[in-house]
Order: C-alpha cells, then sequence, then structure tokens
C-alpha cells in the first residue's frame, strides 16, 4: 500500500483542524472527524496489513532528514514489519472503537472539540511511536502521547485534583523518560546511529554478551519502559491517572500507551540479549509488580482503580515474558490484553455513564438484569483477565506461563508467582463481577448504553473471546523457541489456577461461605486492607522521599540566596559612604584638625625617608 | 554598506517614531512597526547569493556581508562589520521578535507612546550591531547602545519596583561591561606589542600569541560580561527582577534577544580570542551551566509571580547554552545556537502572555488566577504550547537544541550530562504547575476576562509555527550555523582533547 505516511497523519490532521477550530465546531462534525479520522486510518492500515500478510515483506518510509548535524542524522521516517503491523493495527482497531464509544459518552460534554482533538492528537503520537525507524522519532511519539495522556487526565480541569493527577502521570513518567533519553545519548555516542535495526547490528558486532555497556543501555532503556508502562518503581502515576474520562482509561491507559514499554522491549530485544542482567531485572520486575498490584486491587472500592492495578499486572505479565525471553508471548499478551481490557473499561465506562458517575462498586450490585449488554460484555472480559480457558487471555497468559517454566535457574520461582498472580488476578476479577452484577441494587441505572457505546463492546467482547485464535505475523523477528515440552502436570495447574480464584471469589463474595467481613475486620485484617487500599503506600514512600524534600528545598531557596552576596555588597558600600560622609560636618575646626593631622602624618613619613 | 544601512534604519526609525507621537498618538507603534518591516525587508533584500571568504579572516569563514570603514585610524579603530550565518540567524530573530515586542505594546503603552517605541527602536539597533561588529570597540559601543535604551524602558514604563530593578540590570552590565572594555584594552594593546599595530579587528587579534597567565585574566573579563548577560549562575540574579518590573515589551526584548548577546558573545569572542584558555576553563563554566539548569529550574518552580517564574525558566535554559558552548563540539555548539533561537521565541511567547494577564487581571500573582482556561481558551492553548515548549517536547525547537546540546555533551562529560538531563524533569515540573495555577482548576465565574484578540493570536501563531518548523524542519538553521562553526572550531581544539590531555598529565602525577 503507497501512502503509508497518511496513517499517521489522518488523526494528525483531523486533531489540527479541531484545534484550529477553537471549539466552534458544531460537535456532530468535531465526532465525525475525531472518530472518522481513527476509522479512515484504521482502513488503511487494513489495506497494508492485508498487503503484508501476502508478501511479508518489511517496508521502510522515509519522509525527510528531521536534521543533519555531522553523524547525527535522525530521520523522519517509518519502519513496517510484522510487529509494527500488529500494534497499528491495535492501535488503530481499537483505538476507532473507543472513539466511536466516546462520541456517546462525551456527548454532553461542552468541550467535546477539545476532547476529540486531544484523542487523535494521541492516536497519530502513538501511530509515530510504534512506526519509527529511529528512536529518536520513537521518542517523539513517546513524549507525545505523554503529553496526551497528560491533558486528557486532566481533561476536566476545573477540579484540581484531576490536574494533580495529570501532572503526576506526566512526571512520574517523565522521569523514566530522561533515563531513556540518556539511553539514546549513551547509544548514539557508542554506536553512532539511532536507526533501530542499524544500531541493533552494530550493537551485535561491537559488544559481546554481558559487557557493561550493553548492561547500561538497556538499563536506561527499561527506565523508559517501567516509567511509561507503570511497573515499579514508577507505577504509582497509572492509579491516579483514572481522573480521565472513562473512555480515555481505556486507550491510553491500558490498550495502547501502557504498553510502549513493553513494546520499546521488544523493539530494541538484541540489545536486552545483549544484556543477561538487564533482561533477567525486567523478569523479576515484572513478577513483583504483577504481585504488588495484584494484591493492592484486591482491596480497592473504585472500580476503575481496581482495573487500573489489574492493567498494572498484566503488563507485569508482559514483562515477565519478555524478561525470560518469550518476547512473541509478551506481544501476544499485549494484543489480547488490549481487547480485554478496553472491554473492561469500556463497560466500567457504560456503568458509570448509566449510574449518575457512581465510582464505588459497593454502592452498584445487582446489576446483571439491569444492563444485559454491559453484565455480558463485562463478564467476558473478567473471563479473559482471569484467563479462563479458550478466552484469549488463557492463550497468551498460558504461553508466558510455560516460557517462564522452562527458564533455566530462576524459571520455576517466575513461575510460580506468575501463577500466585494468576489466582490473585481470578479473585479480584470475579470480585468485581460478583459485587458489581449479582446480589442487591444500590443505585438504579437512569438509562441503557445506545448503540455507539454497545457495539464496541459486543465487538470488543468477541475479540476477547475469540483473540487467542489469532496468529500474529511475528515469525522471524524473535529469536525461535523451542516449543514448549512442559509435562502435562503443569499445563493442568496454570488451567487450574484461575478457577480456583474463581471458586475462592464466589465462596467469599456471592456464596459468602467464606467470612469476608470477618477477615477483613480483625485488627491485621484491617491494617492490611488499609495498606493494599493505599497501594503499598508507595505514595506516601515517594511523597517522603522526594515530593517534599523538594518542595521544601523549592522554599528554602524562593527568595533567591545567591542575592544575598550582592546584597553584601550593596551593605557594604552603604555602611561605608554613611561613615564617610559623616566626615563631612561641615565644622571648620573639625577640617582644620584633621588637616593639621594629615600634615603632621606626611612630614613623618617624608623625615623617615629621608632618613 | 547595507548593515549600517540596516543598523541607521532602526535609529532613525526610532526618532520618526518618538516625533510622530506630536501628530497622533497612535501613530509611534505605527512607525515603530512599518521601521522593523522595513528593516527586515532591506535585510533580506541585500542578502548575497553565496558566501564569501575574507583575505583577512585568519578563520576563512563564510562571510555574508562584510564592511570595513575608518573611524578612529589613530588607535587602529575601524567601522569594521560582518555577517555570517549565525549573525543573519540572531539578526532575523531580532528583527522578529521586535515585532513581536511591538505588537505586545500596542495597547499596553498610553504614557509617552513616542519615546517608548524609540526605545525600542534603540534597543534593537543595540542589537543588531552587537551581532554584526567585528571590531572590539565598535562591538562595546554597541554593548553599550543596547543597555541605555533598555534601562530607560525597565525605568520609565516598569512596574511598582522599577527603579530599584532598572538599576540593578543597569549596574549589573555595567560593571562587567567594564571589565570586558578592560581585556579588550588589554588585548588589543598585546597585540600592538607583538605586531607593532594597534587594531581593535577581531581578524587582527584572533590567533594572538599571549602569556597564558595574561589570556586567563583577559578571558576572564570577557567571561563575565557575557556570563552576566546570558545569564550564567551565579551572575544572573539581576534577572528576574529587570524582567518581573519590565513593561511587557521590554520583557520580550530581554528574553529573546538581550540574552542571546552574551551566548553570542562567549561563541564569537570569548572562546576563539582565548582557546586555551577557555578550554581549561570549560570545565568551570559547564558546572555553572548545570548549575543554572537546576538552580533555575527549582526557582522557577519556587515563584508565585507569573513573570519571575518564565524569568526562572530563562536560567535554567541559558544554562544548557553554556554547556553547549563549553562542550565545544559540533552538536553541542549547534545544540547552542538551536537553543538561542528556540528559547528566544519560546520565553518571547511566555513574556507576552504574562504581560497579557497583568494587563487584564492587573496581577501577576498566580495564587490570584486559577481556572483561566474557562474565561480565555486561545490563551490557555498558547500557554499549554509554550509551557510544553519549554519544557523540551520533541517536535518544538526547544527539544532539538537541547537534545543536541546534550548529546554533545555526553561525549565530553557524560556525568555532567546525565545530571543536566535531570533539568526536563524540572523543566517538567515548574510548567505544568504554572499551567495548574493560571488556567487550570476552578474558574472565577464572575471575572469577566477578554480572550487573545486577532492581533495577539497573530503573534503567537507565528511564534508558534516558527518552533514547530524548527522542532520539525532546524535544518536551514544548522546549515546557516553549520560554517560558522566549523571555522570557529578550527581555534580550539576542543574540551574533549584537553580534558583528556588534563586527565593524561593528572594520571602522570599521581
Amino acid at each position: 500500500m503507497a501512502g503509508i505516511w497518511l496513517i499517521p497523519v489522518l488523526p494528525l490532521a483531523s486533531a489540527l483542524l479541531l484545534i484550529l477550530s477553537t471549539g466552534r465546531m458544531p460537535r456532530q462534525l468535531a465526532a465525525l472527524l475525531g472518530a472518522g479520522s481513527v476509522g479512515l486510518a484504521a482502513l488503511c492500515v487494513a489495506l497494508l496489513a492485508r498487503d503484508f500478510l501476502a508478501d511479508g515483506e518489511v517496508r521502510q518510509v522515509t519522509l525527510w532528514t528531521w536534521m543533519a548535524v555531522g553523524e547525527f542524522t535522525p530521520r523522519i521516517a517509518f519502519y513496517i514489519d510484522g510487529l509494527t503491523v500488529v500494534m497499528m493495527s491495535v492501535i488503530t482497531g481499537v483505538g476507532f472503537l473507543i472513539h466511536l464509544y466516546s462520541i456517546e459518552f462525551m456527548w454532553d460534554d461542552e468541550s467535546i472539540c477539545r476532547y476529540f482533538a486531544y484523542m487523535n492528537l494521541f492516536v497519530g503520537a502513538m501511530l509515530l511511536l510504534v512506526m519509527a525507524d529511529n528512536l529518536l522519532l520513537l521518542y517523539l511519539g513517546w513524549e507525545g502521547v505523554g503529553l496526551c495522556s497528560y491533558l486528557l487526565v486532566g481533561f476536566w480541569y476545573r477540579d484540581p485534583a484531576n490536574g494533580r493527577a495529570a501532572r503526576k502521570a506526566f512526571i512520574v513518567t517523565r522521569v523514566g523518560d530522561t533515563a531513556m533519553a540518556l539511553g539514546l545519548l549513551l547509544l548514539f555516542t557508542e554506536l553512532g546511529t539511532l536507526e533501530i535495526q542499524p544500531l541493533l547490528a552494530a550493537a551485535d558486532s561491537q559488544w559481546q554478551v554481558g559487557d557493561s555497556l550493553p548492561i547500561l543501555a538497556t538499563a536506561l532503556l527499561l527506565g523508559g519502559a517501567v516509567g511509561k508502562s507503570a511497573q515499579l518503581p514508577l507505577h504509582t502515576w497509572l492509579p491516579d491517572a483514572m481522573a480521565g474520562p472513562t473512555p480515555v482509561s481505556a486507550l491510553i491507559h491500558a490498550a495502547t500507551m501502557v504498553t510502549a514499554g513493553v513494546y520499546l522491549i521488544a523493539r530494541t530485544f538484541g540489545l536486552f540479549l545483549l544484556a543477561p542482567p538487564t533482561q533477567e531485572a525486567v523478569a523479576w520486575i515484572g513478577l513483583c509488580t504483577l504481585l504488588l498490584a495484584a494484591f493492592a486491587a484486591l482491596a480497592q472500592q473504585d472500580i476503575k482503580r481496581i482495573l487500573a492495578y489489574s492493567t498494572i499486572s498484566q503488563i507485569g505479565y508482559m514483562f515477565l515474558a519478555l524478561g525470560v525471553g518469550a518476547f512473541a508471548s509478551g506481544i501476544f499478551h499485549l494484543v489480547t490484553h488490549a481487547f480485554f481490557k478496553a472491554l473492561l473499561f469500556l463497560a466500567a465506562g457504560a456503568i458509570i455513564h448509566c449510574l449518575h458517575h457512581e465510582h464505588n462498586i459497593f454502592r452498584m450490585g445487582g446489576l446483571r438484569t439491569r444492563l444485559p449488554v454491559v453484565f455480558w460484555s463485562f463478564l467476558i472480559g473478567s473471563a479473559a483477565l482471569a484467563a479462563l480457558p479458550f478466552t484469549s487471555g488463557f492463550y497468551s497468559k498460558d504461553a508466558i506461563l510455560l516460557s517462564a517454566w522452562e527458564l533455566p535457574g530462576s524459571g520455576p520461582w517466575l513461575w510460580a508467582g506468575g501463577l500466585l498472580g494468576a489466582l490473585l488476578t481470578g479473585i479480584y476479577s470475579f470480585r468485581l463481577v460478583f459485587v458489581v452484577f449479582f446480589g442487591p441494587a444500590h443505585t438504579e441505572p437512569d438509562h441503557q448504553p445506545g448503540w455507539k457505546m454497545a457495539a464496541p463492546l459486543v465487538l470488543l467482547g468477541a475479540l476477547s473471546l475469540l483473540g487467542g485464535l489469532l496468529v500474529l505475523p511475528l515469525t522471524g523477528i524473535f529469536p525461535p523457541r523451542d516449543h514448549p515440552d512442559a509435562s502435562h502436570v503443569i499445563e493442568y495447574i496454570s488451567i487450574g489456577t484461575p478457577l480456583l480464584g474463581l471458586l475462592l471469589a464466589y465462596l467469599l463474595f456471592l456464596g459468602r461461605q467464606l467470612p469476608v467481613d470477618a477477615l477483613v475486620s480483625s485488627p491485621s485484617g484491617r491494617g492490611l486492607r488499609d495498606f493494599w487500599l493505599a497501594g503499598w503506600r508507595v505514595d506516601q514512600l515517594y511523597d517522603a522521599l522526594w515530593v517534599r524534600p523538594y518542595d521544601a528545598l523549592a522554599y528554602w531557596w524562593r527568595n533567591e540566596p545567591v542575592d544575598r552576596v550582592y546584597n553584601g555588597v550593596v551593605s557594604i558600600s552603604q555602611w561605608a559612604h554613611n561613615r564617610l560622609s559623616a566626615l563631612q560636618t561641615g565644622q571648620l575646626r573639625w577640617y582644620a584638625t584633621t588637616m593639621v593631622f594629615g600634615l603632621v602624618l606626611l612630614v613623618a613619613i617624608m623625615l623617615r625617608n629621608a632618613a | 554598506m547595507s548593515m549600517l544601512v540596516l543598523i541607521l534604519i532602526l535609529l532613525a526609525g526610532g526618532l520618526v517614531a518618538w516625533q510622530a507621537e506630536r501628530l497622533h498618538p497612535d501613530l509611534p507603534r505605527w512607525a515603530a512597526l512599518g521601521v522593523v518591516v522595513i528593516a527586515l525587508l532591506f535585510l533580506l533584500y541585500s542578502l548575497p547569493a553565496a558566501p564569501v571568504s575574507l583575505a583577512a579572516d585568519p578563520l576563512a569563514g563564510h562571510w555574508l556581508l562584510h564592511l570595513k570603514l575608518a573611524w578612529i585610524p589613530r588607535f587602529g579603530i575601524a567601522l569594521e562589520l560582518a555577517m555570517d550565518g549565525l549573525s543573519l540567524v540572531l539578526v532575523v530573530l531580532t528583527l522578529l521578535l521586535g515585532l513581536v515586542a511591538i505588537a505586545s505594546s500596542w495597547s499596553e503603552i498610553d504614557f509617552k507612546p513616542g519615546l517608548f517605541q524609540a526605545n525600542l527602536l534603540w534597543t534593537l539597533a543595540g542589537v543588531c550591531g552587537v551581532f554584526l561588529a567585528l571590531d572590539l570597540f565598535l562591538f562595546f559601543l554597541f554593548w553599550e547602545v543596547m543597555l541605555i535604551p533598555m534601562y530607560l524602558l525597565i525605568a520609565i514604563w516598569g512596574h511598582e519596583n522599577k527603579s530599584y530593578a532598572a538599576m540593578k540590570f543597569f549596574i549589573f552590565t555595567q560593571a562587567s561591561g567594564l571589565l570586558m572594555l578592560l581585556a579588550i584594552v588589554v588585548l588589543a594593546w598585546q597585540g600592538l606589542a607583538a605586531d607593532g599595530r594597534l587594531s581593535f579587528s577581531y581578524f587582527d587579534l584572533l590567533g594572538l600569541e599571549l602569556d597564558p597567565r595574561l589570556a586567563w585574566w583577559t578571558m576572564l573579563g570577557f567571561f563575565l560580561a557575557f556570563a552576566v548577560k546570558l545569564p550564567a549562575f551565579p551572575f544572573h540574579t539581576w534577572l528576574p527582577d529587570a524582567h518581573t518590573q519590565a513593561p511587557t515589551a521590554g520583557s520580550v526584548l530581554l528574553a529573546g534577544i538581550l540574552l542571546k548577546t552574551g551566548a553570542y558573545g562567549l561563541l564569537r569572542f570569548c572562546i576563539p580570542l582565548f582557546p586555551e584558555a577557555s578550554m581549561q576553563f570549560a570545565p568551570v563554566a559547564m558546572g555553572l551551566g548545570v548549575a543554572g539548569v537546576i538552580y533555575g529550574a527549582v526557582l522557577a518552580f519556587a515563584q508565585s509571580d507569573f513573570k519571575r517564574l518564565v524569568a526562572y525558566s530563562s536560567v535554567s535554559h541559558m544554562g544548557f547554552v553554556l554547556l553547549g558552548l563549553y562542550a565545544w563540539n559540533q552538536l553541542a555548539l549547534q545544540g547552542a545556537v538551536m537553543q538561542m533561537v528556540a528559547h528566544g521565541v519560546s520565553t518571547a511567547a511566555l513574556f507576552m502572555l504574562a504581560g497579557a494577564l497583568q494587563h487584564r487581571l492587573h496581577t501577576r500573582d498566580m495564587g490570584r488566577m486559577g481556572g483561566l482556561w474557562h474565561q480565555a481558551p486561545r490563551m490557555g492553548a498558547c500557554a499549554m504550547f509554550f509551557a510544553v515548549a519549554s519544557l523540551g517536547l520533541p517536535g518544538l525547537g526547544n527539544f532539538v537544541a537541547e537534545f543536541l546540546v546534550l548529546l554533545g555533551l555526553f561525549a565530553v562529560q557524560p556525568w555532567l550530562a546525565a545530571v543536566a538531563a535531570l533539568g526536563l524533569v524540572t523543566a517538567a515540573i515548574y510548567s505544568l504547575w504554572m499551567l495548574q495555577q493560571a488556567f487550570q482548576g476552578a474558574p472565577d465565574e464572575w471575572r469577566e476576562m477578554a480572550d487573545f484578540d486577532a492581533r495577539e493570536m497573530l503573534a503567537m501563531a507565528v511564534m508558534m509555527v516558527a518552533l514547530l518548523w524548527l522542532g520539525l524542519y532546524p535544518q536551514p538553521v544548522l546549515d546557516l550555523a553549520q560554517p560558522v562553526i566549523e571555522s570557529l572550531q578550527g581555534l580550539a581544539p576542543g574540551a574533549n582533547t584537553v580534558l583528556a590531555l588534563a586527565t593524561d598529565a593528572a594520571g602522570s602525577r599521581s
């Protein structure tokens, strides 16, 4: 397909038009432009994917040389291989469904124009991120999506809490981005290029496995990935980022942007293969994050925060996959997660929309019969999230766990940790289903979602169910792996664990055979719940470690300490001025006396010199 | 000749604008606008097709224009002006920001508008002279010419604490300028001793063999003058006061172009005239640069005054220029030049915004703003754009500049580059805090505030397009600066070589 450049340009141009209209565009047109441009881009991606699947050729498009300073010649250029096609399909496909959904969700908002402008800008930046043939253009997309995330989290700017969440999202990820920028500096200084494919080739020929430079470079890139993908220790922004409109959470904070870190590592996997310690760190970061977030999800009460922690946890699985070298499985889980997590967020958004902006799951209940479409889609999403057999999440998560098991050395530990995570996932996702959709109703919905909201739910539901059957065109990109030949016992355990989680959730929250209230009301139980509810109190820790010291430093310096030096000079000269002008008394006898003393002094000096 | 005419157009235009007030109080600003447009068109018209090399130039630079007239032959002082790619970029920036300054003063100045516009144009004339003069005496003359009208702009049309700020600005610049004058005389004297001919010409003084100790002290004289102007930490304290008190147009000129004369002076004079001394000094200068980046950013976050915040952000951004200049390799120098242009545009825009807010709300205190997006979405969108430009968003000019500086610096001093990169985080902290305080949050529903009108939006749009262009296709500016940087680099061996030698020496000593 010619005109590949059109794919990112469509949403970007639409964003530009929406911005230039300065909010005066009629909302019908804004919606048409906003969703239509992404729809067209999705169509173009579909054509591109058809061509790509037919011939399997890598496509490279150069638009122009961004800048050329000596050896440094990054280009605005695209590199399209199977991985890119997969990412582009997810971004535009899921993106279009979310845009369609947004039309109804945001219809009554006075700033719908601004909303679609930011959303389109996001899609454009995200496409640039995955299409970039060099790391600098990737970084442009990377920062661009970060900006859009900031703009959309703080979309309802009148509430300062939203602004705070938006700033937190931007600044915490910026810490990671800065590490990544340093990684870029290091890679260019050492290898002389930022173009990804030549860079990987150069690294392969110049560096040996286990050298310190690739370890440092990948550690810096990992810093960027951890920030963007909300992994330990930079995960704290994602739960707060739920302050944005729910479709934003579905698109940015579930399906696409937060998985950019996974994409980055997969894209530069050649570097990570040269740095086994970093790669192992990726696996352990993934495992710790997935467990930490799963425990935190157990205690949350806000429907969106549960989903946010579950996103952090699921990306932890992707990191685990990357860390054990199962790159294709990681990307597969990225794709299925995009389907079922977007579905879950959109379904949650439908609930919130129909329930007068209610977020607390304990004030919902009984929605199974009241919002049937939402119920079924949420159920499918939860099943896929929990990786119940034959859903899409089952295939992708199963592959990750098997790959972890096979890793020599720490493999079984990683596998066991991942399994514990799967159990917890089963519990928290069905806790959500049972509390929200079963039992007595606490709030009555005032309307049913219309077709623009229902259609994306149905389509994403189908994808979440059947997405496991997709065969991604990733062959030849990643190093081939031996096919799993783990014993059947391992297989059965990974199938059984989510079911056990489902059973536990049933016993705890629906059947009430297990005394959940007694557990929570005991002192240690309450302490633990509060601890998890506060996300392991990482926020408080960072407040004490970074935020308050920085505030204190700024407060201490606010009146410009350097100026005291100059003020000192001023004081000294003023003091001298006062002293010296005090000599000018205007009294004749004082002048006569000083003249006499001066003369005596002069004569004394002359005499001394003469002697 | 055309460079002299350009400066004369601005000087004479100032007189015209001043006297035009007698006819009608609205006339001076139209006159000033006309004068700058004429100057800009004249400049573009008089550009030659291809650059030439000058016989006298030991660097074999690529000069676009050159003029040398005898002035005070007895002391070897000539009226020597020359333009290469670097000066061209900076002169064009000066004139464009001059237009922005006039636009931003359009409805703000009621008191003696003629004299105001005259001072504005005279400042522009002084700055153009600084960017063009190649005779050191003439350079010093222009250095002073740009100072006095700027002093008057602050002292007459400034805000509540104007005389303090104007005096501080004047004394800082004047005292450091005096050191430079001293250094210039010493340098010329050395030239006389070396080849028996007194000359203040740049070309004659380049490559002069100097006693290392004398070179060190003379270099410091130049460095201090330029570091105060830049401003480099810890000589920056005049800047927040001057910016806060200056009228909007004054802040636009001050931040947009006057600061760049300091950077230009370092690049054109201080380092090339004293290559060895400068490269020995480079670690100190780079240390000051990093200190400025971090210190400026922390203080920017600490401010509640909108203009003070932007002023401190300038201290932070100019730290990158200092880093780039003293890293002294192609990437870093290109980054420094790029930063001069990009920061000029983005900060001018932010000051224009600050001025517009003060004009409408009669306060600069962000604590009394909040939720302005509701009343003035166009202003909010502009503030958003320039705030993210200032925090270094890729795709806008400031990112290209800062990334190139860091890239160049990393090759020389990786640890310093790592610390300077923290500036990316701190810039995000103060920029977003500024947006939050002024434009987000709950709006004051009864507040009446006019949004940007068409004139203001036009000025903003020009600057937005400029930053996008610099961010996505900076090549024209890079190409103009490239030959200049290459020829200057021929003089000094480069910081990495010197540092390598220094570490070798240290290694052999131990």
